[in-house]
């Protein structure tokens, strides 16, 4: 069966999203990435949606029960690289995403992972060290 | 007024529903949407191809391009003989869902859009017609 | 149409119509060649003529806004389309259905041979059916250049847009004047896209330059404030004149989760704090 690919980093886990999902695709992979977290015990999700053309209630759903889920078994999770139009219409559609941090992109997400984990940055932990 | 163009579509399964947001894409850029247009057009007709699937189970959306006063458009009109909408200012409110989603679906993608509209005979079926201008 | 034997000509003389069309346009003064090809000109001459006889077959009246003209202003309107795009003038286009009058009348006249009456009354509804179309073209021309002014014009407007990057990861967005439903809605669009570009996570909308907002502004403002949220960046707005939150507290518009500041400069030290440049000193505050 057709998946997205869920990788590693650390503890983190990445997944980039580059294909338009089609329902179950969304659904595996929400059940995917909660199986993952629980069983690596990642403290961060960093969820790429730089290729998505659109995210309506479905996708957010799916955005916002994975975040949710994640907070639960003690995970963070960070949406990157929504596109302008896509949040032009998810904020008309009704959809804010309350719950879900966000970031501009990969690098600055785990920026917002670390931050939220209490963790300095390289560059913060390397002035620590200077200093 | 008749449209330049139309096309049928089949909504039986989750595919479809890709499908429709393909065609709903390639009919926006022809009809020179703006990148935002596009994305609003084809985000309301992903929500009204899953309602026309879930809760309609299974229908049709038909595609047609138009024209009024050199001005451009798209309208989708999708329909099915599901079991209707037993009261629609119920199922308009935001948040309002009889099944898993958010109830944004109806609600949302009138916003979406410059005209909306909604008919359903209990027991016979939907039909929603959205359309977009320019 | 009743009693009408427009039809009826269009059919009997369609090829010999045509050949005295092309040959009146082809000698005409106001004849194009450097714009539009004889082939491709006969190629539309053909079509229209063709499409006419349909029309006029099956029309019930002469008003040509009716559906069974539908075809030929679709023809009509690719045509004025694509000759305003070539350089043609409206009434060069105009021309072109006008043209037809001459070859038309001349083989209603021979039709009706001695009936006088006839005559008139079909030169009548020709002529009736013939300049609505050519006003038309003339209309579609119009519209044409009416959307590409309006492009441009949002074009300009977008240029205007003085988002500025005035630190690294921090944009700001002066805003001027009168603002109005269509010009935020642009100027909102253009603010995300420079968030994208520059990568800037905290951005600065400044309004100590606004008059006033209405309630479709304000949410403008609150919606744009939201997608940047959504995107990853953080918005502040400044400058709140006292009228306005009259205003927006008045309308009902919930600022609730806007970080606002008083003033550019409030909201410059906000925001380099907020990107991790420390500030040495606030700045000095009247
Ligand atoms: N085509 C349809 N046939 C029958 N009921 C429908 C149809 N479309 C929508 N509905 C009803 O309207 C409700 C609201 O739809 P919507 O706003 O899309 O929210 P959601 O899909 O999240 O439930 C649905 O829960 C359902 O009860
Ligand atoms: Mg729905």
């Amino acid at each position: 069966m057709e998946r997205i690919p869920i990788l590693k980093m650390g503890d983190f886990l990445l997944v980039t999203i580059q294909v338009d999902m089609h329902d179950r695709l969304a659904m595996t992979l929400q059940d995917d990435l909660t199986e993952r977290i629980s069983r690596t015990g990642a403290h961060g999700v960093l969820i790429d949606i730089s290729s998505l053309e659109i995210v309506d209630s479905f996708i957010g759903r799916m955005l916002a029960n994975i975040a949710g889920m994640a907070r639960v078994l003690d995970a963070a999770t960070v949406v990157v690289g929504m596109q302008p139009a896509v949040a032009i219409t998810l904020v008309e559609l009704g959809l804010e995403l309350p719950g879900v941090r966000t970031a501009l992109d990969v690098d600055k997400g785990m920026r917002v992972l670390r931050h939220a984990l209490g963790r300095p940055t390289p560059q913060e932990a390397d002035a620590g060290a200077e200093g | 007024m008749p449209a330049l163009k139309d096309e049928m579509l089949p909504i039986r399964a989750d595919s479809d529903i890709v499908l429709v947001r393909q065609a709903a894409r390639s009919w926006s850029i022809d009809a020179g949407f703006s990148l935002v247009e596009q994305t609003k057009m084809v985000t309301a007709a992903s929500e009204l191809a899953r309602n026309t699937l879930v809760y309609g189970g299974g229908g049709t959306v038909r595609l047609e391009a138009l024209e009024e006063n050199g001005r451009r458009g798209l309208r989708l009109t999708f329909e099915d003989r599901g079991p209707g909408i037993p009261d629609l200012e119920l199922a308009l409110r935001d948040g309002f869902s009889t099944g898993t989603g958010l109830g944004l679906g109806l609600s949302g993608s009138r916003r979406l859009v410059n005209e909306f509209s909604i008919e359903s005979q209990r027991g016979e079926g939907t039909r929603v017609v959205i359309a977009r201008w320019r | 149409m009743e009693g009408t034997k427009i039809p009826e000509v269009i059919e009997r003389h369609q090829t010999a119509l045509l050949d005295d069309w092309m040959k009146q346009q082809l000698a005409a003064s106001t004849l194009r060649s450097d714009l539009l090809p004889s082939a491709e000109l006969r190629e539309q001459s053909r079509e229209f003529l063709e499409l006419l006889r349909q029309a006029s077959r099956q029309a019930g009246s002469t008003d040509v806004a009716a559906p069974a003209w539908q075809p030929l202003r679709d023809m009509l309107t690719r045509v004025s389309r694509s000759r305003g795009e070539q350089g043609f003038s409206p009434s060069e286009t105009a021309t072109f259905v006008f043209s037809f009058k001459q070859p038309l009348f001349s083989r209603l006249a021979e039709a009706y041979g001695g009936d006088a009456k006839g005559l008139a009354w079909d030169t009548w509804l020709a002529t009736a059916i013939l300049d609505q179309l050519g006003l038309f073209t003339t209309e579609v021309h119009q519209k044409a250049r009416e959307a590409v002014i309006m492009r441009q014009q949002q074009e300009m407007l977008e240029l205007s847009t003085p988002v500025v990057k005035v630190w690294d990861g921090v944009l700001a967005l002066p805003l001027i004047g009168t603002l109005d439903s269509a010009r935020t809605q642009v100027v909102m669009e253009s603010l995300l896209q420079r968030i994208v570009e520059t990568g800037a996570e905290v951005a600065i909308i400044d309004i100590t330059g606004v008059a006033t907002v209405d309630t479709l502004v304000a949410q403008h403002l609150i919606k744009t404030i939201t997608a940047a949220r959504l995107m990853g960046a953080d918005c502040i707005v400044s400058g709140i004149r006292p009228q306005i939150a009259a205003t927006i507290v008045h309308l009902g518009v919930d600022l609730t989760g806007v970080v606002t500041k008083a003033s550019l400069a409030d909201a410059l030290t906000h925001a380099l704090q907020r990107v991790g440049v420390s500030v040495n000193g606030r700045p000095a505050r009247a």
